[in-house]
C-alpha cells in the first residue's frame, strides 16, 4: 500500500506575533511548526501502514527549511518525504497549491491513500485536501473523527464529522482523506526514527523536477488575490442594570434585541 | 540562560529532546490525576516503549540502542522533571532487566532482551523482604533444585511494577548455611506456577508506581532459569544496584530542577510588602542554594556514570556517591520549595507539595542514604589500608 501523507510547516501558534498597522503576521524570529492537524494525518497514515502494510511518504510545499518537517515525521516513523521547493511556487494560493502537490504526488507513482489535516492553521481554508483529491482524480472524503479498515483491507469506513451529526462512508482505496484532531492521538517520535530521520536524504524537487506547467504555478497560477488583511479587534463593554430582577431581564431583552441577537 | 555545557553527543541530545517532549507532553498534564488515583500509568509506559526508551542500555543486537549508564541517566532525569513515580515504573524495568543483560546465557538474552528492549514487556526486580532490607542477606527465600525444576517459596515485599511487570529477577537463598554465598538469581514469569502477588502498597508519595508483595509458594520454574552461576545471587545484585544508582541520583536531579523552576517563576510573581518576593535576599539566597546544588548533583551524575561507561571496574562507592548527594540534595530543595510556595506549596493546587512527598523515597530506596555512606566509608577505610606500607 502506497500511503502519502501532506503536511505544512506553519508559524508556531504559541509564539506568533502582530503587525498590527499592516494587519498580518509577523514572520520573523517566529518558529515553524508541523500543523496541528497534519500530525493526526501522519498517525492515520503510519495506523494503515501497521494493519496493511506497505510505506509511508510525507509531502511538503515550501522552502529547504521544510526539510524539518518532514525529518520530524520521519521521526514518527514516515518511511521517506520530499519537499516540493522552488521560488516559482511562492504566492500560491489553494488552486496553485493543489496543481503543484499533485504533480508531486504523481511522480511518486500510483498511491493508495492520501491522508490530509482538515485544514493549516495559518490559511484555514480546508481547501486543499479536496482540491487535491480533484486534481488526483480520487474519491475524497473530508474531517474524519474515526476510520476502519474493512473488505479485507480494500476499503476504510469512516465517519465524517458534520455540524449536526455525522456520516458513515464506506469507501475503496485510493482515496484522499482529511482528518479532525480527535481521529487519534499522534505517537511520539522514537530514538531510532530520530536517528534514520536526521541522516536521511530529502530531496528537494522544483518545478522542473516535477513537470509543472509554469502558467499554474506560484502567484501566476493563483486567481486569489488578497487586497486587504486586518487583525479583528476584540471590544467587551459592561453595562450593569438596574432595578428588580424583572425589571433587569426585561431591560436584557431590550439589550438583545437592540444587538439583534434576539 | 547561561547553562552548563556538558559537551553531549548529538545522540545524546536526542534522547534528552525526546524524554522532554514526552515529559511535557504526556506527563505533566496527568501526574496530579495518577497521584490521586494512583493509576498504573500503562499509556505513558506505551509512549516511552514507542520512543525506544526501554531499550537504550540493551544491545543492538537484541534490539536496543548500545547505550550506557550515563544515556539511562540523561533520559530518566528528562522523565522525573515530570514525574519520579512514572519514571520510577520505568527505571524499574531497567533494574529488573541489567541481571539478564549481564549475566544472562546466550539463550536467556534472546528470549528476553528483545522484549525489554521494545517494552512490550516490563521487569521488576526482587530482593527486599520483610525482614531483609538493609540487610539484604538476611532474606528468607528460598529455593530448592527438585528433578528438572526450581522450587521457590516466601514473599518479596515492596517490588516496584509488581503485578504489573510480566518478567522478574529474583534473589533467593539456594544454600543457606553458606550466608551471602548461598544466593542466587532466577528469572520467573507472571503466570508462573505457583507465583502470586499480594497486596498493592498505599504510599506517601510514588503514588503512581505500583509497589507489591510478590508471593512464592512452591513456585516451579525450569531449570533453564537460574541467572548466573548459582551461589552468585548477591553479586548480581550488587553489582545490579551499582549500575542503577546513578540513576536514582538523575532521578533527583530531574525533581530537584523541577522544584527550582517552580519556585522562581513563584517568586517572580509572588508579591508580597508592595514587590515580588524574588527581590528579598532571604528568598534569593535559598534560591542560589538551590540551583548551585542542583549542578553540583548534575555534575557528579554525568561524571560518575561517564566513569561507569569508561569501563570503571570497581565503582560501588562511586555510584554511592551519585545517589547520595543529589537524592539529598532533593529532599533539601523540594523542601524548600513548599517552603517558597508558602501555604501555596502546601496545598495541591501546586505541584511542589507532591514533589516533596516523592523526594523521600529517593533518600530510602536502591539502599537507604544511610547504606550508601557505609559503601562509601568502607571503601575510603580499604583504599587508604592499601596505601599504608
Amino acid at each position: 500500500m502506497n500511503i502519502v501523507v501532506c503536511i505544512k510547516q506553519v508559524p508556531d501558534a504559541a509564539s506568533v506575533k502582530w503587525d498590527h498597522e499592516k494587519g498580518t503576521l509577523i514572520r520573523d524570529g517566529v518558529q515553524s511548526v508541523i500543523n496541528p492537524f497534519d500530525y493526526n494525518a501522519i498517525e492515520a497514515a503510519l495506523s494503515l501502514k501497521d494493519q496493511l502494510g506497505g510505506k509511508v511518504t510525507a509531502v511538503t510545499m515550501g522552502p529547504p527549511q521544510a526539510q524539518d518537517a518532514i525529518r520530524e515525521a520521519m521521526s514518527m516513523g514516515v518511511d521517506a518525504g520530499v519537499v516540493v521547493s522552488d521560488r516559482a511556487f511562492a504566492g500560491a494560493d489553494t488552486l496553485a497549491t493543489t496543481y503543484t502537490l499533485s504533480m508531486a504526488i504523481k511522480k511518486l507513482g500510483t498511491v493508495d491513500a492520501v491522508l490530509c489535516g482538515k485544514q493549516a492553521i495559518d490559511g484555514d481554508t480546508a481547501q486543499v485536501g479536496p482540491g487535491l483529491a480533484v486534481r488526483l482524480d480520487i474519491p475524497c472524503v473530508t474531517c474524519i473523527g474515526e476510520m476502519e479498515v474493512i473488505g479485507g483491507g480494500k476499503a476504510l469506513r469512516v465517519k465524517r464529522m458534520c455540524e449536526q451529526g455525522y456520516d458513515i462512508i464506506e469507501v475503496a482505496f485510493p482515496v484522499l482523506l482529511t482528518v479532525l484532531a480527535s481521529l487519534n492521538t499522534p505517537r511520539v517520535p522514537s530514538l531510532k526514527g530520530k536517528m534514520r530521520a536526521r541522516k536521511a536524504d530529502i530531496p528537494l524537487w522544483s518545478a522542473d523536477d516535477i513537470g509543472a506547467d509554469k502558467q499554474k504555478i506560484g502567484l501566476v497560477g493563483s486567481p486569489t488575490k488578497v487586497f486587504s488583511t486586518h487583525i479583528p479587534k476584540f471590544e467587551a463593554r459592561r453595562e450593569m442594570l438596574q432595578g428588580s430582577v424583572e425589571e433587569q431581564v426585561e431591560a436584557l431583552i431590550e439589550k438583545f434585541k437592540e444587538a439583534g441577537i434576539i | 540562560m547561561s547553562e552548563v555545557n556538558y559537551f553531549l553527543t548529538e545522540e545524546q541530545q536526542m534522547i534528552v529532546d525526546l524524554a522532554r517532549q514526552i515529559t511535557r507532553e504526556k506527563i505533566i498534564p496527568v501526574r496530579a490525576k495518577l497521584d490521586e488515583t494512583e493509576e498504573f500509568p500503562w499509556d505513558i509506559m506505551k509512549d516511552l516503549a514507542q520512543a525506544d526508551l526501554f531499550g537504550l542500555y540493551i544491545p543492538e543486537e537484541y534490539g536496543g540502542l548500545g547505550g550506557g549508564c550515563f544515556e539511562n541517566c540523561l533520559a530518566v532525569e528528562q522523565m522525573a522533571y515530570g514525574c519520579i513515580a512514572i519514571t520510577t515504573t520505568f527505571a524499574a524495568s531497567a533494574l529488573g532487566g541489567y541481571p539478564i543483560y549481564l549475566y544472562g546465557t546466550e539463550d536467556q538474552k534472546t528470549k528476553y532482551l528483545p522484549d525489554i528492549a521494545s517494552g512490550k514487556r516490563l521487569v521488576a526486580f526482587g530482593l527486599t523482604e520483610a525482614g531483609a532490607g538493609s540487610d539484604a542477606a538476611a532474606i528468607k527465600t528460598t529455593a530448592v533444585e527438585e528433578g528438572d525444576h526450581w522450587v521457590l517459596n516466601g514473599t518479596k515485599q515492596w517490588i516496584t511494577s509488581g503485578g504489573e511487570a510480566e518478567i522478574y529477577t529474583i534473589i533467593a537463598m539456594t544454600d543457606k548455611e553458606k550466608g551471602a554465598r548461598g544466593a542466587s538469581a532466577f528469572i520467573v514469569e507472571k503466570g508462573d506456577e505457583g507465583f502470586s502477588f499480594g497486596k498493592k502498597e498505599k504510599k506517601m508519595g510514588l503514588r503512581a508506581s505500583s509497589t507489591r508483595e510478590l508471593v512464592f509458594n512452591n513456585c516451579r520454574i525450569p531449570k533453564d532459569r537460574l541467572l548466573g552461576k548459582r551461589g552468585q545471587g548477591f553479586i548480581i545484585a550488587m553489582r545490579t544496584l551499582d549500575l542503577a544508582r546513578p540513576g536514582i541520583g538523575a532521578i533527583a536531579v530531574g525533581l530537584s530542577q523541577a522544584a527550582l523552576d517552580e519556585s522562581v517563576i513563584y517568586a517572580r510573581q509572588r508579591v508580597q510588602f508592595g514587590q515580588p518576593i524574588i527581590s528579598f535576599q532571604a528568598i534569593q539566597h535559598m534560591l542560589a542554594d538551590m540551583a548551585t546544588h542542583i549542578e553540583a548533583s548534575r555534575a557528579l551524575v554525568y561524571a560518575i556514570a561517564r566513569t561507569i561507561d569508561a569501563g570503571a571496574k570497581s565503582f560501588s562507592k562511586l555510584s554511592a556517591m551519585a545517589k547520595l548527594f543529589p537524592t539529598d540534595v532533593a529532599m533539601k530543595v523540594t523542601t524548600d520549595a513548599v517552603q517558597i510556595l508558602g501555604g501555596y506549596g502546601y496545598m495541591k493546587d501546586y505541584p511542589v507539595e507532591k514533589m516533596m512527598r516523592d523526594a523521600k523515597i529517593l533518600q530510602i530506596y536502591e539502599g537507604t542514604n544511610q547504606i550508601q555512606r557505609n559503601v562509601i566509608g568502607q571503601a575510603l577505610n580499604k583504599e587508604y589500608a592499601r596505601r599504608e606500607p
